[in-house]
């Protein structure tokens, strides 16, 4: 066959051939780039601040003079950050299921309305979490209410309530429309539906927008400066203030003694720590609840 | 033609953004046969079908007029609660779509929304159910596997199952075959003609051997129309239009 094809055929197919392997090569570096740059962040905070990860850090909380250099450790912020980022999380995903599922129900036939929603959440994603923190602190002035556990929780909750929806969404957008006819060609309402049919289906996914939510949440340090507050002691109740593992970071790394610059470094540590551990355990998860999943 | 009609449908059409996928039909589906529509693809033969138990209501863009009266009841124009005609009627689409849970609860799952809950009660329907699709001997010692974990042949019966669970009058059924392997669609066809004593059963098919083998009465339609409906026999050996026969012959597909 080979002789049929044109000289100016065979040139073209060659050019092809190269096109496709120079954008197979750009794509590795790329690749290869971003896994270096992760590399190099988690490498510098290890480097920098393990030597510092104590027991003593780990089960104390500030003794007077922590900040400039003795003793006392960062429970106060290792438990804040663990009930912010958890309260707001579960906040955030009994307000965010409902409102994935209206979307995809209820709302769905109305295409346009419902893009236009998707559209703002996706704005509201790429609001930095400062201007968060500065509404919520406007809205506590407004309702006079003191920095907060419940305030810093209700900040972040607002925060990552567009990613919880937009990651819900996108697994119900995927679920297949053969398995909603079939569900009300049972006899099903939409809330049966919803919550014992496309829930089910898309259980991988929503754990996963729990995931990210939760890592945003107890990784932000802007939407609770002013909201939060900042204390040595471990909060008792929503209204009493809070530490938190990023502002502790944020705190002890402005300081000018070596010695404190370390332990941000631990608590940078420790923050990662926490993040990696709740993404193994999701990871597992997934996999044993993903099991009822019908793979279209 | 001597049967009572389960389904009659009366000028209806049905336009999407425009244009007419359903051209003023008219057709009876007699009680306790199986009723066989036939034609080529893109024919409009699912969306008369889903017009049936108003899955068409899912999607807006889908404008329906006319009168489908089942049981001498209109269920088009009506207030009646959309989710009581459906249970009149189980569907069979063209693949099995299991729900995501255990074989059990695809099952069982019908049975509680219609307010049945009782666990002994669940637990002997379940049984009958899967009897009588024919997949109790293949599953009975891993009930409460999920049924993604079944063979595609063994979650179309389960959805059968879980349709005639509902305790529907009528069985709709969207070329339940199509996925399906040679074995596990005579199976489905099998049990179809034990199911015409008890069901009026509407089966959706472009594959002309299957109708014949199966159909009590056919309706066969072409670019949205109804061309011809008449008793299988009529139809295959004494066709009334020169479309039905080309389309007999194999030259329209």
């Amino acid at each position: 066959m080979r002789r049929y094809l044109s000289k100016e055929y065979t040139f073209r197919r060659k050019i092809q051939v190269y096109e496709e392997l120079f954008f197979r090569l750009i794509m590795l570096l790329a690749s290869l780039l971003i896994a270096l740059v992760l590399l190099q962040i988690v490498w510098s905070i290890f480097r920098e601040g393990v030597g510092s990860v104590s027991w003593e850090m780990l089960t104390n909380t500030p003794k007077g003079g922590f900040y400039f250099g003795k003793e006392g450790g960062i429970l106060n912020a290792i438990i804040g950050s663990l009930y912010l980022g958890l309260g707001a999380t579960l906040l955030a995903f009994v307000t965010g299921l409902p409102v994935a599922l209206f979307m995809n129900t209820w709302l769905a036939p109305r295409k346009r309305l419902v893009n236009l929603v998707r559209f703002t959440l996706d704005l509201l994603w790429g609001i930095p979490s400062i201007v968060y923190g500065a509404f919520g602190f406007a809205l506590m002035i407004a309702l006079g209410i003191k920095a907060s556990l419940l305030a810093g929780i209700i900040v972040l909750a607002l925060l990552i309530l567009p990613i919880m929806i937009r990651a819900i969404d996108e697994g119900l957008k995927a679920s297949p429309p053969g398995l909603t006819e079939a569900t009300y060609a049972l006899g099903a309402t939409t809330s049966e539906l919803s919550f014992s049919v496309l829930t089910r289906q898309c259980l991988p996914h929503i754990l996963t927008a729990i995931l990210l939510s939760f890592g945003r949440a107890i990784g932000d340090a802007a939407s609770v400066l002013f909201t939060t507050g900042f204390t040595d002691n471990i909060p008792t109740s929503l209204g009493q203030p809070t530490a938190s593992l990023p502002l502790a970071i944020f705190f002890q790394l402005s300081s000018p003694i070596p010695e404190v610059k370390e332990r941000a470094y631990a608590a940078a540590v420790i923050l990662t720590v926490i993040i990696l551990i709740i993404s193994i355990l999701s990871r597992i998860f997934t996999n044993k609840y993903s099991r009822n999943t019908i793979k279209f | 033609m001597e049967a009572n009609h389960k389904i009659r449908v009366e000028n209806l059409s049905l336009r999407v953004n425009g244009h007419e996928i359903l051209k003023d039909i008219n057709v009876s589906i007699p009680e306790n046969k199986i009723t066989v529509i036939l034609g080529p693809s893109g024919c409009g033969k699912t969306t008369l079908m889903k017009s049936m138990n108003r899955l068409t209501d899912i999607y807006p863009e889908m404008h329906v007029r006319g009168r489908i009266l089942i049981d001498e009841e209109d269920i088009l124009n009506t207030h009646k609660d959309v989710t009581a005609i459906r249970k009149k009627m189980g569907l069979l689409s063209q693949r099995p779509y299991p729900l995501p849970m255990s074989i059990y609860n695809n099952i069982a799952f019908g049975l509680r929304i219609s307010g049945r809950k009782k666990r002994d009660l669940l637990d002997k329907r379940v049984e009958h159910y899967l009897k009588q699709a024919s997949l109790w001997e293949e599953v009975k010692g891993r009930l409460r596997e999920p049924a993604s974990s079944l063979s595609i042949g063994q979650q179309q019966r389960l959805c059968l199952a879980r349709g005639l669970a509902v305790d529907p009058e009528i069985i709709l059924a969207d070329e339940p075959t199509s996925a399906l392997d040679p074995i596990s669609s005579q199976e489905i066809e099998k049990k179809f003609l034990d199911l015409k004593q008890d069901y009026t059963i509407v089966l959706v098919t472009h594959i002309l051997r299957q109708a014949a083998r199966l159909a009590d009465h056919v309706i066969f339609m072409y670019l949205g129309e109804v061309i011809e409906q008449a008793p299988a026999e009529e139809f295959f050996h004494h066709p009334r239009t020169e479309i039905t026969r080309a389309y007999l012959k194999g030259s329209i597909n």
